[in-house]
């Protein structure tokens, strides 16, 4: 379902003296539908870069970035909006919304995207609150007013609204009590169960161990310096 | 994938070929082509004199371009360049398929007519002449647009900015257009009300489906509105592509500069 062949990614820094910084070569992966890998690396290894790559934020200086049949890499940006719309999920750290929304219209946007009936959405989007543990009361006020840990939740339900046939994991168990991480767990496990393709950042290893197939260590991937 | 396919068989709503405006020797845009698909919002961002106004003028119709073409995808004849039709072609895309709205209301509102008025006007132009009926629809509309109908007969010299410009959006979109051109739609509110707008900006675009050029020099607003992002600079586009792409990863020296000197709330 994703597939990485010999992706490289630099940065050029134009203003200050166009100094180019490699960040990643060589880059090779492959995750198959039903799959879940975990990207293990020291902190600035280029974990969320990677990611980045796959989501579209970031443009691969070389290679191919292929999720299901589009590269990426080559894509115009209306594929790639298609692509996020109908394949390609990703939860971030941060929560980025428009002011004002309520949480539960957050929630029920990807759904809305793709079609789906506004009460069909709603109602999907409230049984995934309701999962999380964020109260009612919450749900028609904008998540811009909530805390860290709640911003979190509401990131993740929006996340799994849709099922995403591919899906990019930030930290998704950071911040969480007990009890919240074993239900994002239980998410990714459905996600998996129903064969999406999975790639996630994980700093708790125990979560890492419980949900992923296999690691790939970024680090590999870092440009070797000339020295 | 087959939603893919499809989205690639798709005619562009608009296709924009070598447009070029100078001011006597001066460039006020050169060279720019793009393609806007249906239910695409692009963003046009650079600073004061880098054009932007100006190309969104000329693909507007406004002001004649020195060369190029802005082809239309019509519902009668299909694609069309519009710099070709008559004058009285043009107007009428302009008060049906195509909506302006300008950065500041007053020029696109008529000052001295009720509110339900300037909203009925446009309903007018393209047929209607059932008052009931479009009273009803004015008042429908200031609705969608958080205005009480109680201000339905009250001029709009007073309402506030922020109201003006709401009002300005409903006369726009009252016909149902396909392709909204947008200069600096926020410039000049203050950030609670930029915030209102935004927000019913986006719902209208989804509910409606409509296409949208928007002339911004406000990353945040682009982040939040487009799909896609043009920057400019002297009259040419020094990059285009997905819009949080292009935010994250700039590549061109003067986007790189334009988004590491937004100042961080």
């Amino acid at each position: 379902m994703i597939e990485l062949e010999n992706v490289s990614k630099s940065f050029t820094l134009h203003n200050q003296g166009s100094a180019v910084i490699p960040v990643m070569e060589r880059v090779n992966l492959q995750v198959s539908a039903g799959e879940c890998v975990g990207l293990v690396g020291a902190s600035g290894a280029g974990k969320s870069t990677l990611m980045r790559l796959i989501y579209g934020n970031y443009l691969a200086a070389s290679g191919r970035v292929m999720v299901g049949d589009l590269d990426v890499a080559q894509a115009e940006p209306r594929q790639i909006i298609a692509l996020r719309r109908e394949t390609l999920g990703y939860v971030s750290q941060f929560l980025r919304v428009v002011p004002r929304v309520a949480a539960l219209d957050v929630v029920a946007e990807p759904l809305l995207a793709v079609g789906t009936p506004q009460n069909k959405a709603r109602d999907k989007a409230a049984s995934l609150l309701a999962e999380l543990n964020i109260p009612e009361r919450l749900w028609s006020l904008s998540p811009t007013t909530f805390s860290g840990g709640e911003q979190q939740r509401v990131n993740i339900a929006r996340g799994f609204a849709y099922d995403y046939p591919a899906l990019l994991l930030d930290e998704p168990t950071a911040s969480l009590d007990a009890k919240n991480r074993a239900t994002v767990l239980r998410l990714i496990e459905g996600a998996k169960a129903r064969g999406a393709a999975i790639i996630g950042i994980f700093h708790d290893e125990a979560a890492r161990d419980q949900v992923c197939d296999s690691f790939i260590d970024v680090s590999a991937f870092s440009p070797k310096v000339a020295a | 994938m087959g939603a893919q396919v499809k989205e690639q068989d798709m005619t562009p709503l608009l296709q924009v070929n070598a447009l070029t405006k100078m001011y006597g020797p001066r460039i006020g845009c050169k060279d720019v082509s793009f393609d806007l698909y249906p239910g695409e919002v692009m963003g046009i961002v650079g600073e004061s004199g880098s054009g932007k106004s100006t190309l969104l003028n000329a693909m507007a119709g406004h002001h004649a371009p020195d060369q190029g073409e802005v082809v239309f995808d019509t519902r009668v004849d299909g694609p069309v360049d519009t710099l070709k039709m008559s004058e009285p072609e043009r107007r009428m895309l302009g008060r049906t398929d195509w909506a302006f709205v300008h950065q500041h209301a007053r020029d696109g509102l008529r000052m001295s007519v009720s509110a339900g008025g300037n909203i009925g006007e446009r309903l007018m132009a393209v047929g209607g002449r059932h008052y009931g009926e479009i009273r009803t629809q004015a008042a429908d509309w200031l609705g969608r647009v958080e205005i009480s109908d109680s201000r339905i007969d009250d001029r709009p010299s007073a309402f506030s900015g922020g109201m003006q410009q709401r009002l300005q959006i409903a006369r726009n979109l009252v016909t149902g257009p396909r392709l909204v051109f947008m200069d600096e739609p926020t410039g000049g509110l203050d950030v609670s009300v930029q915030a209102r707008l935004l927000d019913l900006l986006r719902s209208l675009v989804r509910e409606m489906g409509l296409s949208a050029i928007i002339v911004t020099h406000d990353l945040a607003v682009v982040r939040l509105l487009a799909d896609r992002l043009m920057v400019m600079k002297d009259g040419h586009v020094v990059e285009s592509g997905l819009t949080d792409q292009v935010l994250d990863d700039p590549q061109h020296a003067y986007t790189q500069l334009l988004v590491s000197s937004v100042l961080q709330v």
